[in-house]
């Protein structure tokens, strides 16, 4: 054996020995003492570097997420006008399920659903606007309803559009037939948008709640639709005719979509009136 | 050619008067855009042509709405009178001319109406157009007319550049 790998050997065994102590725990206090000075080195070094890291690479993370934010902002906005477009979509489609259970119910009569996109530009008048016209077989004089009730008559039509008058208008007045009262009265409407009753007998007893239907007098509008129910009665000695406040059985703020009965024709009475 | 803005402006006050203005109510009443914006473009001091735009809003109103043509058509070349009037008189106070020309022509608008739809049958109370209908429609009316005055204002100065007018 050669001096060169006799020191060799001396070293490994030295370094062996003392791994040795180490590990039996010889070395404890001054290897805890060796041990705790690495590992703030190492955590003052590990958090140098970390700094160092964010100052490097945060403007680029700044920009990424701005442009992520900006896409996620987009995704919002959009999903945003899906909901309120599918919020618009369920309206319309309970509006319209309830409109086909009507005119199932009534099968005696053919409608023509049309969407209200106007209204009169003056508030003198109470009119709406629907999308159809002649096009679609729309005529003058006919009756225009919802489920809920009576909405008004056609008043004019052009090719794809068409003025109804609503049974609120100042101008309107509906024959109408009391139910629980069978007795027939006048319906009137006024600038407030309110209806009122009037030409009711001194001696017919109404009371609120009493519902009332077309009666299909004077051929403007057909028999048996509904319009509303009483609510208050005003009943005065000296007057020849009662009168009564209504409240009409459609909201004539929210409409929406109506239909327009097709099949029926007004009769024109003037030739009949002396 | 300059009036040809006349046309989609118009309609496009036609559209919203009758689809949103409509729906704003104040008691029964509501604003008057086509009268507004008639009435603040000829304020404007480089426009000759408001008679046009007049006839113009006119023919649009009376083909939407069930008001008798002779009503919309007098009333808005009334005016159109009383915008032009009030230009020379009180031209040195521009918002002050708006105020009165929303205020007098919404007037003579409302006071025509109940009087051609009086004479046609319809059964109107005074007390009734004038608390519900015209107090309401000249408080609204006099509430759009700073807006709709500065946006008439900005498209006279487009459509009439001062230096064309000089």
């Amino acid at each position: 054996m050669n001096s060169r790998s006799l020191q060799t050997t001396i070293v490994f065994l030295v370094i062996g020995g003392i791994l040795a102590l180490a590990l039996g725990g010889f070395f404890g206090s001054a290897s805890r003492q060796f041990s705790s000075v690495l590992i703030e080195l190492q955590t003052w070094i590990s958090s140098r570097y970390l700094g160092i890291q964010d100052f490097i690479t945060a403007p680029r993370d700044i920009v990424s997420l701005r442009a992520r934010n900006d896409e996620l902002e987009s995704q919002v906005s959009q999903l945003q006008a899906q909901v309120i477009e599918l919020q618009q979509r369920v309206s319309e489609t309970e509006i319209l399920a309830a409109l086909v259970d009507f005119s199932r119910s009534n099968p005696e009569s053919t409608y023509k659903a049309a969407a209200v996109i106007g209204r009169d530009p003056s508030p003198f008048l109470h009119y709406i606007i629907i999308n159809r016209g002649s096009n679609d077989d729309i005529r003058r004089g006919m009756p225009v309803v919802t489920n809920q009730g009576l909405v008004g008559r056609v008043d004019s039509v052009i090719a794809d559009a068409a003025r109804v008058q609503l049974i609120t208008d100042p101008a309107s007045s509906i024959n109408v037939y009391l139910q629980n009262a069978e007795t027939d009265a006048v319906l009137l409407g006024s600038v407030t948008g309110d209806v009122s009753l009037d030409m009711i007998s001194q001696d017919v007893s109404i009371e609120p709640g009493d519902l009332m239907l077309t009666s299909g007098l004077g051929g403007g509008y057909p028999s048996d639709l509904i319009i509303g129910q009483v609510v208050t009665m005003r009943n005065l000695e000296f007057e020849l005719f009662q009168q009564a406040t209504v409240q009409p059985a459609v909201d004539f703020t929210r409409l929406q979509i109506v239909l327009v009965i097709t099949n029926f024709r007004p009769v024109d009475i003037t030739p009949l009136v002396p | 050619m300059r009036n040809i803005v006349a046309f989609p402006l118009l309609l496009l006050a036609v559209i919203l008067q009758s689809s949103i203005v409509s729906q704003v109510k104040l008691l029964a009443g509501y604003a008057d855009l086509p009268l507004l914006l008639l009435g603040a473009w000829t304020l404007q001091n480089r426009v000759r042509s408001a008679w046009h735009w007049a006839a113009l809003g006119s023919v649009m109103i009376a083909y939407v709405s069930a008001m008798p043509w002779p009503v919309v058509v007098i009333g808005y070349f009334a005016v159109v009178y009383v915008a032009q009037s009030l230009r020379q008189r009180v031209w040195q106070a521009p918002l002050l001319a708006m105020f009165s020309v929303a205020f007098i022509g919404t007037l003579v608008f409302h006071f025509l109406s109940f009087a051609v739809l009086r004479i046609l049958g319809t059964p109107f109370e005074v007390a009734d157009v004038v608390g519900l209908i015209t107090l309401p429609g000249l408080l609204l009316n006099m509430l759009f007319s700073i807006p709709v005055y500065a946006f008439m204002r900005e498209l006279s100065r487009w459509v009439y550049p001062a230096e064309e007018y000089e």
